[in-house]
């Protein structure tokens, strides 16, 4: 691009008071690019769903018809919720909705009181130590988690917390740094006159976190309980590595054991997937907006 | 920096003390422990699951520890050594290569529907919602999901048998194919959060900026390149860091999908099958340090070519 280019376009402003035009944000993509514009958008759809509603159609069908038919068949009946069932009963399905649960609720808990309270202390106090704290916390972001568990391994079984689900538990609640910048982010809007007139009435440092900071941020911890909720739901490994007990399988290992007795029953297979993907949809029509927000948040901390 | 408003602040917030003896504590501290109190669990957690951890790391990585033994054996730099010198060990960073192909495709295609969706288009949100919702899927379902759609007679296979194509190659069976179809499927995962990501950027430009351009007959393309480009900027940077960082610890789908066979196995597959596989601590610690010290160049090298300017709190 030519340095001429950059001067007529790059400071538009100077010659927008000259002409006052009717507003337009039409895209000037002439006829053959609106057309490309749609078709690429449509082929990002079937390529984004295909892989899903094929097992979904495959969810319903018999196992003689998914022995019989090509995936892009519909199966005879929509009504056949035999392999889901199955999926549920004999696969630890429930097993694993429970155990999700169970973990999802104190995690979040925990995520939110460390992470306000870690927030609470860097915004609101001056200390020493605080910029070696504060720099703790970022360069942890920066350890790529998979690899240190060669050595979390080794701290978690010392802890006597192996194959229970506590060594889940502590290690979401641990050190979950997006939360702490969330949270971070949201109490620098937080009017610190508030604190002191609090504190004016004769409240302390932790009657100010719990009666004005916690209820304030409310909007934070929705953001953090989302984003957190997703990942704790999807989390595969560390219940993989902490947690081989059958009895203790969350989602995602216990669909990941239907490999082995279903390894033949596709049907099955799809199902279970499916019942896992069930809520996550529902999640994600009813949240879209705090979602996407929260996400944006989250990743550019 | 004036001292008598931060002063009044500080008479105000502590009635009992001297007004102004350090006007630098902004806002008072109350008694010293007192944020050490709301540290002390966050730290603890912190400490005990972060930082002994990668400390051990390195002490393990220079012996030969089983994970069991009570004696750690201590060998000096032999693993390090063994990593360096032993091409079944390096020859896994190859595959790192098609992830990191994999990521450059996939910060295009969504950089390239982001631009699309920033323009005014019909069933905006809807076509925003499909792109976006297979990153919020879990991991496990993607791989079994993907396991059917690249089996022999699968979903990819009767797809292509549509437009004529037979005879298609083993998809996750060709040890020349394996990786790209994983790559391919971890594209598929992740290429939504790019495209929301470049999304919100693109869209917090103010609006004039397109008219005024408009006004001065810019294309498209201008558009693209002198108001789209520079406004996504930091969050461009950004993701290419993580992308590169993603791509050196592949592990998810294809551990899921194929754990590590034909080929397909990546140098995270191969730390943690070191470590609880074959119950080599010690060589496993290494490579852990290894992959550690180069996402840490990454990011050095990415911070000095995009400064970030929210990089410290305050």
């Amino acid at each position: 691009m030519t340095t001429t280019e950059r001067a007529t376009v790059s400071p538009p402003q100077s010659t927008a008071p000259a002409s006052r035009k009717p507003r337009r944000r039409r895209a000037d993509l002439g006829f053959l690019g609106t057309v490309l514009k749609y078709a690429s958008l449509v082929a990002a759809c079937v390529a984004a769903l295909m892989p899903i509603v094929t097992i979904f159609m495959l969810a319903f069908k018999t196992n003689e018809e998914y022995r019989t038919t090509g995936p892009l068949d519909a199966p005879s009946s929509w009504l056949n919720f035999d392999n889901f069932v199955t999926a549920f009963t004999q696969g630890g399905m429930v097993t694993g909705f429970l155990n999700t649960g169970f973990i999802l609720v104190i995690s979040i808990t925990g995520t939110i009181f460390t992470g306000t309270m870690t927030a609470y202390a860097i915004d609101r106090f001056r200390f020493r130590g605080r910029p070696l704290v504060t720099g703790l916390f970022l360069l942890a972001t920066l350890v790529p988690a998979v690899t240190t568990q060669v050595a979390t391994f080794q701290i978690i079984n010392g802890m006597g917390l192996f194959n229970t689900p506590w060594a889940a538990i502590v290690l979401f609640t641990g050190t979950d740094i997006v939360a702490i910048f969330i949270f971070l982010q949201f109490m620098a809007s937080i009017p610190i006159s508030l604190d002191e007139a609090a504190m004016l009435d004769g409240a302390n440092r932790f009657t100010v976190y719990w009666r004005i900071i916690l209820p304030l941020l409310k909007p934070a911890v929705a953001t953090v309980v989302i984003i957190k909720g997703i990942a704790v739901y999807n989390e595969f490994y560390i219940p993989f590595l902490y947690m081989p007990s059958r009895d203790l399988g969350v989602i995602s290992t216990s669909l990941f054991r239907f490999m082995g007795p279903f390894g033949s029953r596709w049907e099955v297979i799809a199902a279970g997937a499916i019942l896992v993907m069930i809520p996550t949809l529902v999640a994600f029509l009813f949240l879209q907006r705090f979602i996407y927000n929260g996400l944006v948040s989250g990743a550019t901390k | 920096m004036s001292i008598a408003p931060s002063a009044a602040r500080q008479d105000a917030a502590r009635p009992s003390t001297r007004p102004s003896a350090r006007p630098r504590r902004r806002k008072t501290a109350g008694w010293g422990a007192t944020p050490w109190l709301f540290l002390l669990i966050p730290l603890a957690f912190l400490v005990t699951f972060t930082y002994i951890p990668v400390a051990n790391m390195f002490w393990y990585s220079v012996t030969d520890w089983d994970g069991l033994a009570l004696e750690k054996g201590f060998v000096g730099a032999d693993n390090f050594v063994s990593i360096s010198t032993r091409p079944e060990y390096f020859r896994v960073f190859a595959v790192s290569l098609y992830y990191l192909v994999g990521a450059g495709a996939q910060l295009i295609l969504a950089l390239y529907f982001a631009t699309l969706l920033s323009f005014n288009t019909r069933f905006k949100n809807f076509f925003k919602g499909v792109i976006f919702f297979p990153y919020l899927l879990n991991g496990v379902a993607i791989g079994l999901m993907f396991l059917y759609f690249f089996r022999p007679g699968g979903t990819l296979d009767s797809t292509l048998a549509i437009f004529g194509l037979q005879d298609p190659p083993l998809w996750l069976g060709d040890p020349s194919i394996v990786n790209i179809s994983l790559a391919a499927t971890s594209v598929w995962r992740y290429m939504g959060l790019n495209f929301v990501l470049f999304l919100g950027a693109i869209q917090s430009v103010p609006s004039e900026q397109y008219e005024a351009a408009d006004l001065d007959g810019a294309s498209s393309w201008q558009k693209f390149r002198f108001i789209i480009l520079p406004s996504i900027r930091r969050i461009l940077g950004l993701t290419m860091i993580l992308a590169v960082s993603g791509a050196l610890s592949a592990f998810e789908m294809p551990y899921i999908m194929t754990g590590g066979a034909n080929g397909s196995t990546t140098f995270v597959i191969q730390t943690v099958d070191t470590a609880f596989r074959f119950a080599n601590v010690g060589l496993a610690s290494a490579m852990a340090i290894v992959l550690l010290v180069i996402v840490l160049l990454i990011t050095a090298v990415q911070r000095k070519f995009f400064p970030d300017e929210k990089a410290t709190v305050e």
